[in-house]
């Protein structure tokens, strides 16, 4: 430890700015939960964001009510916007993980100020992901079936589908996330219980904080258990996003039947979780003056994830119109075809547009150090993974083996109110947050200020 | 009070505040609410809940019984057996010993059954707009009739369709005694009246001519649907098929239409021509047959390969070849296809001539247009309508439902309360065929015997009945008019007339009744017609589905794709491909059609092959009332129409609208993949056509053992002539619900087996039938998480209804895409009478699960448990699914592989047969059989198929 006499100074190593002390940090970033008013924009975006979950939850209810019949899915489409935004809300679940454990064991100290945040946002699209599937049962309520449980019948699962292992793979993501993000919490809720002014907010977040005094014995186990979680979560991000590309991969669909699935899915992504950390870093640290902790640098190195998965995502392309006209397989080239030509073509090129075009323009430094540029290309890219999973699901569907059952995909009034439901819930859940829990990890904060201290001299 | 001295009921006091009413003020009340009651409507039948004492002799719950009745359509009867479960019918099936059945049924006959239970059949007569009982019926027709008695009827008018009944003829002419002066009329909207009026030139005497399809070789449809359309479509479809299974001895169909029809669509060689050209060539054809009168007709050089071709191929196959005209070609052209089977031999042989089957035949625009001067010059009093629904389906030139506001007293009695009910002074409800004694001829005469399977639901009454309130005479029971009219005249010889009777009850027909057929001197030369200047003619057509408008609230009919456009709840003005583009048309855009006087938007739909300068009109459509199905689909042609004739000139004029179809298919095309395969009779012979069987590739899984049976069907391409009967019969054996026009339109109908249809580059239609393929590596099975759809141990791919949760993965991963899923509830859980016409060993879905075709699993549960009682294995044949049952060219054969000698073993031995997309080694159990056509070098035969021609 520094010298208790002198805490540490930071220096501006690019991803901290200088002059950040152990208390003035706790302060900034505690502040944002305890003390500082909501102030109107903050209230409007709340309310707003909250009618959008209201109408999901009321969508919800009205789907379980009528049926899956509300949406535009038929035969032979009869999966649609529910599994695209299930594959969509996934990828996005997928950088928050990617950042906290695979960026730890790198030891690659730009996720410290980003962790918290990108971890929250995984939990939070990953649990919305984790209802798609269910709502899009045609009987909902028997959703648990999937779940191996003793009955007397002796039903169990049917093993060989990749819906059961999509079940187990989910739930295991979204459990291992959950313990990662509420371990790297612990050190923080204690922080807060002894800030907290009010005597609820003292037990809540001492509830929470389960006991936490900062003992050395404490930092050392939750060091060791931070690790090994972090272990733990690195592989299933590679796992949860391959066994979901499964669920296409097995299908002999063509357009689903290819063995580049998982590595695309991965990296597509990572594509749009980078993508939606930008989206979120952004408005946040404007929002609430973080700008000396996600700095300038912080995005550009996201960008630059953004700008080398697009181009994994762009071989992935290539590699799927590659083996559908080297196979030779009449049906995959059509699939190829149709794409190109065919109804949703529309879709196909601004997908391309989206997700391999304008990515391009992180070649550019400019670019890369221009917030609302990046912004703007973030945005974009989510629309265009979203393009993506509705194309991959519903395009390879519509034009498959028998044209006698051809058939098209037209999205109705629900399954746009879905759509931006699902988007509002997760806004929503993210504003909560961020009143609720420190955005940035204020223990890690406090080591990076002594880290850059320490270098300096 | 001692325990039991207490009621069985508490009587508790009345709460504070309520008087009581007394003994007898509450008696007063009760008799006034029971009255009350009973005065709104009849109630339901009394039903005594007693159990059985003796058990009733044939019905064992859980055994389904079936009765030899038959159904009367457009006056013709088809036999069929009609399937009960305790005392409910729930299923048509074929009557094998019937001649219009064979053992197969089309489409009608299969939704009779919807039809009987149908919620909005009339359930009561109704006075003007008012409920009205049988009594005050009774009562009031007695009146009329004593009062039409005092000056012998003269008022009185009888409106019926055909009629083929020989216990109607009795009544009528029984009738005559009393009422000298009555008159009885006749209209069928789609009476072919032209035919008559051909005999009449060629014969001076009315026939009806049968075909014997099977001895011809060479078939020459000008424009006559006989595969679609008429009383025979079923005999002459197994007929047909007959003659395409031998390929030893091949033969071909030549079909030139106006509006593409079955014929068409099955032919080896097609040519589309408007009327006058059609006509043109026929004459032409008969000059160069050597018929004289021809000669002076200029050539058409569009036409004159045709006329060459045929007259080599009909001077080849004297005495085996068969010409037969359609409604669209002018009498004196039909009498010269009579002369031109005389010609070439073929009377006696492949056509016979027979006496009309329909009594007193006569010319039904003729008879209902003298009905309408009548009324309008006030000579009609009293006008009793049976069955019919003129108001809606008279031409519209004829402008019936003014004439009608006429006459005094009206009577109308039928299924429905439809658009004629609804004028009539009264209507009274119609009982159903599967509710009534009577009687029908079929259409080559065989007297067929219609027995109720059920007492009226509704206290519904048959015709003769209806016609019996008018008068004094005798009251008959129908089964005893039945039994001394035709149990009184039976064929039998030496035969205990009793035990003949019973026969013919349980055959459902009187054998041996068929009419003989007639020797006729040579035929009279016709005069040629004016063929009449080139305009827009518009053709009317009977509708594929909904026929003459009498079946347009049947839901199942309304969502039957019709076969050459795959529309579903929609007629369309069917315009030629070049026609459309001349007019800048295209698939929906609304047109205005004006005709006899009156203006009707209808959206258009181009149908490759059909003639140019035509518009094709389907009826039956535009209904106002025909219940909460039919009302509104579609639009109605019959206004457009001047007289009984089906062609007319007719003006177009696009109005800029659009439509939207409920289409179930749209492309033709196959996209080049082998689905529907086909070859010529050449290539077959030189081998060229098969075989197509690869070994299968192993797969990932297991293979499963069969050690019992082992269930697979084959379908033969080259006997499906597209009708859609296996589609109505799979929809009534297994409870398929329908979905509606708006889903249908989002791609969500029900149908476990649906007929594809596909049309070549050279404009030849395929049809192909798709149940499930029931596959040996199936697809669907490894990807369901919950294990809902599982391949069980006779190779089944079965469907668990209710451990299904919706995933929709399995349909996603069919290729064949034959499921179908509840995406809402579709079954209707609401309606009694739906309820009580389903079949009880089928369950009902709910919404939210899958389902598809199953092989009629309940079909082999019967069967196996038959045979097991028996201690015996299911023999071959014992399982008949519902569409191989239904299918009137048998293209369809089931049963079981492990049994070398099975039918659908010997159809898979052939080379000809092959498994849809076998190259994704799903194995599938149903196989087909490649379409084989015999295109005519002659006219350039390319082996692709019949040509298209506009």
């Amino acid at each position: 430890m520094a010298s208790r006499t002198q805490p540490p100074v930071s220096r501006d190593i690019g991803v901290l700015k200088a002059g950040w002390r152990y208390a003035s940090i706790s302060d900034k970033i505690a502040d944002t939960v305890l003390s500082r008013p909501t102030g109107w924009p903050g209230w409007l975006l709340f309310l707003a964001t909250f009618a959008g979950t209201l109408a999901f939850f009321g969508a919800t209810a009205w789907l379980f009510a009528v049926g899956v019949g509300i949406w535009g899915v038929n035969i032979p489409v009869a999966w649609g916007y529910a599994i695209g935004n299930f594959v969509w809300w996934i990828g996005i679940g997928h950088a928050g993980t990617f950042i906290s454990a695979v960026l730890y064991l790198l030891r690659q100290r730009w996720r410290t100020s980003i962790n918290r945040f990108a971890e929250s946002m995984t939990l939070f699209a990953a649990g919305i992901a984790g209802l798609f599937p269910i709502l899009h049962l045609g009987r909902p309520w028997f959703f648990y079936w999937l779940i191996p449980y003793p009955d007397v019948m002796n039903v169990w699962p049917q093993w060989r589908s990749p819906l059961v292992w999509d079940f187990f793979a989910i739930a295991t993501y979204l459990t291992v996330s959950l313990l990662f993000w509420y371990v790297g919490l612990i050190p923080d809720l204690a922080t807060l219980r002894d800030r907290a002014a009010t005597p609820f907010k003292r037990y809540a977040y001492g509830l929470a904080a389960l006991g936490w005094r900062g003992e050395a014995r404490h930092w050392a186990r939750y060091e060791h258990a931070y690790l090994l979680l972090a272990g733990l979560a690195t592989p299933l991000v590679v796992l949860v996003h391959s066994v979901v590309s499964l669920d296409f991969a097995v299908g002999n669909t063509p357009g689903y039947h290819s063995t580049i699935f998982p590595p695309y899915f991965v990296a597509g992504a990572l594509f749009s979780g980078f993508a939606m950390v930008l989206t979120l870093a952004i408005p946040l640290r404007r929002f609430f003056g973080l700008e000396d902790f996600i700095t300038g640098k912080h995005l550009e190195y996201a960008a630059k994830v953004v700008l080398a998965t697009s181009w994994i995502v762009l071989y992935s392309y290539g590699a799927e119109i590659f083996t559908a006209f080297y196979s030779g397989d009449e049906f995959e080239v059509a699939i190829v075809m149709d794409r190109w030509t065919g109804a949703y073509a529309p879709v196909y090129w601004a997908m391309l547009a989206c997700n391999v075009g304008v990515p391009q323009l992180l070649w550019w430094r400019r670019v890369r150090r221009s917030v609302p540029a990046l912004f703007v290309i973030s945005l974009l890219v989510n629309l265009g993974m979203w393009m993506e999973r509705f194309l991959i699901v519903v395009s390879s569907l519509h034009h498959d083996f028998m044209p006698s059952a051809w058939g098209m995909f037209y999205p109705t009034f629900w399954d746009w109110a879905f759509l931006f439901g699902s988007i509002a819930f997760f806004v929503w859940l993210f504003l909560v947050f961020l009143r609720l829990l420190p955005a940035i990890s204020i223990a890690e904060m406090r080591l990076l200020v002594r880290e850059s201290a320490e270098e300096g001299r | 009070m001692k325990p039991e001295d207490r009621p069985f009921i508490p009587i508790r006091p009345l709460p504070a505040g309520v008087d009581d009413p007394g003994r007898r003020r509450f008696l007063h009340l009760m008799a006034a609410s029971l009255a009350l009651a009973g005065a709104g409507c009849s109630g339901p039948p009394p039903e005594h809940i007693l159990p059985y004492v003796k058990m009733p002799e044939g019905v064992l719950p859980g055994q389904p019984a079936f009765y030899a009745t038959t159904l009367v359509r457009q006056g013709y009867g088809q036999g069929v057996l009609v399937e009960s479960n305790l005392g409910r019918p729930t299923k048509v099936e074929g009557n094998p010993l019937h001649p219009a059945s064979r053992g197969a049924t089309d489409v009608f006959s299969q939704a009779a059954l919807l039809q009987f239970w149908d919620p909005d059949r009339s359930q009561a007569p109704w006075q003007g707009g008012q409920l009205a009982s049988w009594p005050e019926a009774d009562a009031t027709l007695l009146d009329w009739g004593a009062a039409l008695a005092r000056d012998g009827g003269a008022g009185l008018r009888i409106l019926t369709g055909t009629m083929t009944s020989a216990t109607w003829l009795d009544q009528w002419r029984s009738l005559g005694k009393r009422f000298p002066g009555a008159r009885w009329h006749r209209y069928d909207p789609l009476h072919d009246d032209g035919a008559l009026r051909a005999a009449e030139l060629a014969f001076r005497r009315p026939v009806d001519m049968l075909l014997h399809l099977e001895r011809a070789r060479v078939v020459v449809s000008l424009d006559a649907d006989f595969l679609g359309q008429g009383p025979a479509a079923v005999a002459h479809a197994r007929d047909f098929a007959a003659t395409r299974s031998d390929p030893a001895r091949p033969t071909r169909l030549y079909a030139l239409e106006v509006v593409p029809g079955l014929p068409g669509a099955n032919a080896d060689e097609r040519l589309g021509l408007p009327p006058p050209r059609l006509e043109a060539l026929v004459w032409r054809l008969a000059a160069r047959l050597g018929v004289d009168g021809a000669e002076s007709l200029a050539p058409d050089s569009g036409t004159a390969a045709w006329e060459e071709a045929l007259a080599a191929a009909l001077r080849a196959h004297r005495g085996e070849s068969l010409l037969v005209a359609g409604p669209t070609l002018s009498p004196p052209t039909r009498a010269l296809v009579h002369v031109l089977n005389q010609e070439l031999g073929n009377l006696g042989r492949t056509v016979d001539l027979i006496a009309p089957v329909e009594f007193e035949p006569g010319s039904h625009g003729d008879s209902l247009a003298a009905l309408c001067e009548d009324m309008r010059e006030g000579r009609v009093d009293t006008l009793l309508i049976l069955g019919g629904n003129p108001v809606y389906d008279a031409p519209g030139g004829l402008d019936f439902a003014a004439a009608l506001a006429g006459v005094p007293r009206t009577v109308h009695a039928g299924l429905y309360r439809d658009e004629t009910a609804r004028r009539c002074a009264w209507h009274l409800p119609l009982a159903h065929d599967l509710e009534r004694w009577g009687d029908a001829r079929g259409f080559d005469g065989t007297v067929s015997l219609v027995q109720p399977l059920i007492r009226p639901l509704y206290g519904a009454r048959s015709p003769r009945e209806i016609l019996a309130m008018l008068g004094a005479e005798e009251r008959e029971s129908d089964y005893d008019a039945l039994r001394r009219v035709v149990g009184g005249r039976l064929p039998g010889r030496g035969e205990n007339p009793e035990a003949a009777w019973q026969r013919c009850l349980q055959e459902g027909q009187v054998a041996g009744s068929a009419s003989a057929p007639l020797r006729l001197p040579a035929a009279a030369r016709p005069r040629p017609p004016d063929f009449g200047p080139r305009l827009l003619t518009a053709v009317f057509l009977p509708d594929a589905a909904v026929d003459d408008g009498a079946f347009a609230n049947n839901a199942w009919l309304q969502e039957l794709p019709r076969p050459l456009t795959k529309l579903t709840w929609d007629n369309a003005a069917l315009l030629a491909p070049a026609t459309a583009r001349a007019l800048g048309l295209e698939n929906g855009d609304e047109v205005e059609l004006s005709a006899a006087g009156h203006r009707v938007r209808a959206p258009v739909w181009v149908l490759p092959g059909q003639a140019e300068e035509t518009v094709g009109i389907p009826l039956g459509y535009g209904r106002r009332d025909a219940g909460r199905v039919g009302n509104g689909v579609g639009f109605d042609g019959y206004r457009l129409r001047s007289g009984a004739g089906v062609t007319a000139p007719v003006g177009l004029k696009p109005t800029g609208g659009r439509h939207d179809f409920a289409c179930t298919q749209a492309g033709d095309s196959m996209e080049g993949r082998p689905l529907a395969r086909h070859a010529t009779a050449a290539e077959a012979q030189a081998g060229k056509a098969g075989p197509h069987r690869k070994e299968p590739r192993d797969s990932l899984y297991p293979a499963y053992s069969y050690p019992d049976y082992a269930w697979a069907m084959a379908i033969d391409l080259n006997a499906c002539i597209g009708c859609g009967a296996c589609t109505i019969a799979c929809q009534a054996e297994n409870n398929i619900p329908v979905v509606g026009r708006e889903e249908v339109m989002k791609g969500r109908q029900m149908h476990w087996i649906r007929v594809d249809r596909y049309r070549t580059e050279a404009g030849a239609v395929l049809f192909q039938p798709v149940p499930c393929m029931h596959c040996e590596n199936a697809p669907c099975e490894a990807v369901c998480p919950v294990g809902a759809t599982v391949h069980d141990s006779e190779g089944l791919n079965v469907q668990v209804y209710n451990r299904c949760i919706g995933t929709r993965y399995c349909s996603n991963n069919c290729p064949y895409k034959v499921r179908r899923f509840n995406f809402l509830q579709y079954a209707d859980n609401d309606e009694e009478s739906l309820k009580a016409g389903r079949n009880p060993e089928v369950t009902v879905r709910r919404r939210g699960v899958m389902e598809k075709c199953n092989y009629c699993l309940q079909r082999i549960t019967r069967a196996r448990l038959a045979a097991e009682k028996e201690g015996r294995s299911i023999s071959d044949g014992e399982v008949v699914t519902a569409c191989e049952a239904v299918c009137p060219t048998r293209a369809i054969v089931f049963g079981n592989l492990n049994d070398p000698a099975s039918r659908v073993n010997r159809a898979k031995a052939s080379p000809l047969d092959y498994a849809l997309l076998e190259e994704l080694n799903t194995r599938p159990r149903t196989t087909y059989r490649i379409r084989i056509t015999n295109p005519d070098p002659a006219l350039g035969g390319n082996g692709k198929g019949g040509g298209g021609g506009e």
